[in-house]
């Protein structure tokens, strides 16, 4: 059982329905113990940084996502999800991150349009078990204005995007996974990342 | 390389999807569920549903609706149509959407863009603009399907939309929606270059080159088209291979 962490993130919808389509079972929950029995996180996430970090403070949840992790526990971050894995957000402010991983998030720089939005290519930077079935270059759906950079731990970059930067596709460091784009919303290809993901940490 | 977007919008009456020339004469489709699912598996890259009715007791047809097609695709898509309030948002997006697209509401309320923007994120909110050429030879902002003039400036609104916090635009021509004759090229480059938010073109689409055209020439993100898909008359599959031709770079 994936427990789905419930902090009003806005379409969490998605993420269920593509799972159920997988049939992986899970549970969108704010209830410690439920978390705590799961085999697995996901941290979901739309919407602004500040609100999100505030509500997972509120509901004693950064506490209990950094046990779960310490204790070894898969955790999945998508989009603001993973963004919240890190150790400050400059969006809007400055604002303190769950601090599973160094670096921090910044906005996209204005040479390009932002958000960023709609399909884009993954380019791999190592080889990983999430790119199982997957093809060289595959599209996924991107929709995010902020992005991972300053001083982040290169070697937990897997794949990237090219988007005015270097984007910071999907990152992963021991247990702890995070992907930038929408894999719920990204086609076959997001739903095989999604399988492999679950593959692999099982 | 980020991708142009094709994106086919349904318009949705009593759960049915239907379609309109200048928003008169409506003639019914399809069901909105099982459309979607074939444009998502012809590769389609976004999908817009509008509520066309929007009365109280015919949103709850539509909500059913949006949450069935999240269940049935993989692909984002956006509902439009009779948003007025952050609670009609919350809906939509509980229902599984990923944007929403706000057109007349936010004329007379802008600040429903801010709220929503700062409630929802920004990547979300869609501003939608219908816009009619006036006789000076500028764009005007026009609402309830196009009956009604605003006396706002479309590019002006564009800009203010993007102050606002909308996460994208989608630029409308009544003069050219329904009349296959080509986007309006001048119009949606005109807004492109206004902002620094993503650009949907709308109104128009007739035939393979109004999509190269609007995407190279008017630098719109993506392109929105409704009856030349839901007819059959450019399949996605044959639109993308076209564009891959012309050199864009699309999903495939």
């Amino acid at each position: 059982m994936i427990a789905i962490i419930d902090y009003d993130a806005g379409n969490i919808k998605s993420l269920q329905f593509a799972l159920d389509k997988l049939k992986v079972e899970s549970v969108l929950t704010k209830d410690p113990a439920t978390i705590k029995n799961a085999s697995s996180i996901i941290l979901p996430g739309v919407g602004a940084f500040k609100d999100a970090i505030t509500s997972l403070n509120k509901l004693g949840m950064t506490e209990i996502i950094r046990e779960e992790v310490a204790n070894g526990k898969p955790i999945l971050g998508i989009c603001l999800g993973m963004q919240l894995f890190y150790e400050t957000s400059y969006e809007d402010g400055e604002w303190k991150g769950i601090g599973l991983l160094k670096g921090s998030v910044n906005r996209i720089p204005d040479i390009v349009k932002v958000p960023h939005m709609g399909w884009n290519t993954l380019q791999r930077h190592q080889e990983s078990p999430l790119f199982q079935n997957i093809s060289d270059d595959p599209f996924v759906y991107f929709v995010h204005s902020y992005a991972i950079g300053g001083p982040y731990e290169k070697e937990t970059l897997v794949s990237s995007s090219e988007y005015g930067m270097t984007v910071p596709a999907i990152v992963q460091k021991g247990n702890v996974t995070g992907m930038q784009f929408h894999p719920e919303k990204s086609g076959d290809v997001g739903l095989q990342l999604l399988k492999n993901y679950r593959e692999m940490i099982s | 390389m980020l991708a142009k977007r094709i994106i086919p919008c349904l318009d949705v009456d009593k759960g049915r999807v239907v379609k309109g020339k200048k928003f008169k004469d409506i003639q019914d489709v399809a069901d909105p569920v099982e459309l979607a699912k074939r444009y998502n598996d012809a590769g389609a890259d976004e999908l817009v549903f509008y509520d066309i009715t929007a009365s109280n007791e015919e949103r709850n047809i539509f909500l059913d609706v949006v949450e069935k097609v999240a269940r049935e695709i993989s692909i984002p898509f956006a509902v439009g149509g009779g948003i007025r309030s952050i609670d009609d948002i919350n809906s939509v997006l509980r229902s599984g959407a990923e944007k929403v697209s706000i057109n007349s509401a936010a004329i007379s309320n802008p600040e429903l863009i801010s709220e929503a923007a700062t409630k929802f994120g920004s990547q979300c909110i869609v501003l939608s603009i219908d816009a009619k050429e006036t006789d000076s030879g500028k764009w005007e902002v026009v609402i309830n399907g196009g009956r009604k003039y605003t006396g706002i400036d479309a590019i002006e609104w564009a800009k203010k939309g993007e102050k606002l916090g909308a996460g994208e635009i989608v630029i409308n021509a009544i003069d050219t929606d329904g009349e296959k004759s080509g986007y309006h090229l001048e119009l949606t480059k005109a807004i492109a270059d206004a902002v620094n938010i993503p650009i949907v073109a709308s109104g128009g689409a007739g035939t393979l080159e109004h999509f190269s055209t609007v995407l190279k020439e008017a630098n719109a993100d993506a392109a929105l088209a409704a009856s030349v898909f839901h007819y059959g008359e450019i399949p996605i599959p044959e639109l993308k291979a076209y564009l891959e031709k012309e050199n864009i770079i699309v999903r495939r």
